[in-house]
């Protein structure tokens, strides 16, 4: 467990993660994200309506400003 | 400057049930359960939405029925202690915040209004006999009717508004492709499929005009100051989607504060019109590639994207001349993030996913459109559009997705849950604020530039005035109201009588 935890060492000028990262950083960055679709959606699964078609039938609103 | 949301309103269980019904439903829950004593009720004095900022006053009686928003119809309108405004408008709540000074406090208290309208629905359920009533943080059912999310800003009379209209209406065109909610569906309608970047381009029918609620224009010319009209003017922004990624709504307000500083310093000198601004507009909504060029007045071809960046670059400038390295953090911060979410969405729009709401939505979609092979006209994806906007934590998307740590945050929930009740210190929000919650008894009416007190022992109502947007702050009288125990010493206070 102590290792998982372990962080990269940070130099005090090193700027925080953000886009100036270069584009391998990217790349990767898409990858893990593509690797925790199946979480995230398995998560809305649970909430989203379960009649999609009467939902969206029934949503109807008067016009406004 | 300051916001106010319209939100989408169901029924559980009945499609057809009255809005107006159930918007003053939620709202007299929300007052019934927070009001300790009397109510106090909205003055409309000072009200004037048929004044034209172009300088003429349309008549009452050409008048759409929809645009008289003076007239008192018996409707829920109450004010709550931090300054803002929860009321019914055209068949649905709104919350308008109470006036600010920074794009972050437009974020705080705008946030604080999706609070005040859960809280609200959850007691308006409580009521014995009635049913649960869901609200969205939208802009359209997707069959052909759209409300509004408008942005006010408070301008120097002085600027000519023809400059207003040269220079913010290619911003307007372009800036969707940061501040865009995003929508399932094409057209006013929804009936073409795809995806498109906001929920309201397609309602814009015009570039200047007086109506919000039809033939809707790029820029708006309701001139209702709210404030000494001989000095100010309230820019009436009626093109914003209804944002929840807190980032796109600070970006939104902050970028736009930007450059009507720039309009009102007669800074910009390029000419940056763009051809049919109303078609343009369209066409950038439905491109979530963001490679459609609009055509400019002086013949290059940009993208949005491309358009946005010469407004960044002329604010760079502005800044830097006006202030050097004495600009706030905040302006360096709005300019920062600007930069950087322009320079992503050129190489990647999806590198936006946490940060930006029309991202954040059509990248869900797209992997739910990989997983199950859905095609746009599936229901699934339309339901998603709009459960995205559903301002329960448990239910709605966008909530769900910043409980996974998708979406990045601004704010701490419990600054938010402050702002449900507290008043923004620099502002005459904070006078009205404190009245509402330390007279309550003795507060009969208030607006935005006007506090009414009933006075025990006196005949007639006592008002005060409030017409200047910056008086009335913490600074000001924020030691008086300490003082003061009662509404009639602090009367007496203010008047020397």
């Amino acid at each position: 467990m102590a290792q998982e935890q372990k962080q990269p060492k940070k130099s005090s000028e090193e700027v925080t993660q953000d886009e100036v990262a270069p584009e391998t950083d990217v790349a990767e960055r898409k990858e893990a994200l593509d690797d925790d679709v199946d979480a995230i959606l398995d998560e809305i699964d649970e909430v989203l309506e379960s009649n999609a078609e009467d939902f969206v039938k029934s949503f109807i609103q008067k016009g406004g400003q | 400057m300051g916001t106010e949301v319209e939100y989408g309103v169901t029924v559980q269980g009945q499609p057809m049930a009255n809005h107006m019904v159930a918007s003053s439903q939620v709202v007299n829950a929300y007052a019934s359960a927070t009001a300790r004593a009397r109510r106090a009720r909205w003055d409309f004095e000072e009200e004037s939405p048929l004044r034209d900022a172009r300088g003429f006053d349309m008549s009452r009686q050409v008048a759409d029925p929809t645009q008289l928003t003076d007239e008192d119809m018996g409707l829920a309108n109450v004010i709550l202690t931090n300054g803002a405004r929860l009321y019914v408008d055209h068949a649905h709540p709104e919350y308008s915040t109470p006036e600010v000074t920074s794009p972050r406090d437009i974020v705080l208290w705008d946030k604080a209004g999706e609070q005040v309208m859960l809280d609200a629905s959850r007691m308006a359920a409580l009521v014995p006999g009635s049913q649960p009533i869901h609200l969205y943080k939208n802009n359209t059912d997707n069959k052909g009717a759209s409300y509004g999310a408008h942005e006010n800003y408070l301008m120097r009379r002085s600027t000519p508004f023809g400059d207003i209209v040269r220079h913010l209406t290619p911003f307007f065109v372009s800036r969707q492709v940061v501040c865009g909610a995003g929508r399932v569906g094409i057209g006013q309608d929804g009936r073409e499929q795809g995806y498109q970047i906001t929920q309201r381009a397609d309602f814009f029918e015009v570039e200047v005009g007086l109506e919000t609620t039809l033939k809707r224009p790029i820029i708006n010319t309701r001139d209702e100051p709210h404030a000494d009209p001989e000095k100010y003017r309230r820019l009436h922004v009626i093109i914003g989607d209804a944002n929840l990624a807190e980032v796109s709504t600070y970006l939104k307000v902050g970028t736009t504060a930007l450059v009507l500083a720039m309009i009102e310093d007669r800074f910009i000198t390029r000419d940056l019109g763009v051809d049919s601004p109303v078609a343009s507009l369209r066409a950038v909504s439905h491109d979530p590639t963001l490679r459609h060029q609009v055509t400019m007045d002086d013949g290059r071809r940009l993208t949005a994207v491309q358009l946005q960046l010469e407004f960044l670059d002329l604010a760079r400038k502005y800044v830097e001349d006006r202030y050097g390295d004495d600009a706030d953090p905040q302006t360096k911060d709005v300019l920062a993030r600007w930069e950087s979410v322009l320079g992503r969405l050129e190489r990647d729009p999806m590198l936006c996913a946490r940060e930006l709401d029309w991202v954040a939505k059509l990248s869900l979609l797209e992997q739910y459109r990989q997983r199950d092979g859905l095609d746009w006209t599936n229901a699934k994806l339309q339901l998603i559009d709009y459960q995205y906007s559903d301002i329960r934590p448990e239910k709605g998307l966008y909530h769900r997705l910043v409980g996974m740590g998708r979406i990045e945050r601004l704010l701490d929930d419990a600054e938010v849950e402050r702002a449900m009740h507290e008043p923004p210190h620099d502002t005459r929000a904070y006078f009205r604020g404190r009245c509402l919650e330390k007279y309550a008894d003795a507060v009969a009416a208030a607006s935005w530039d006007s506090v009414i007190f009933d006075l025990p022992g006196r005949e007639s109502l006592q008002r005060v005035p409030t017409i200047d947007p910056l008086r009335g702050s913490k600074a000001h009288v924020g030691e008086l109201i300490d003082r003061c125990e009662t509404a009639a010493e602090l009367f007496a206070e203010l008047t020397h009588s």
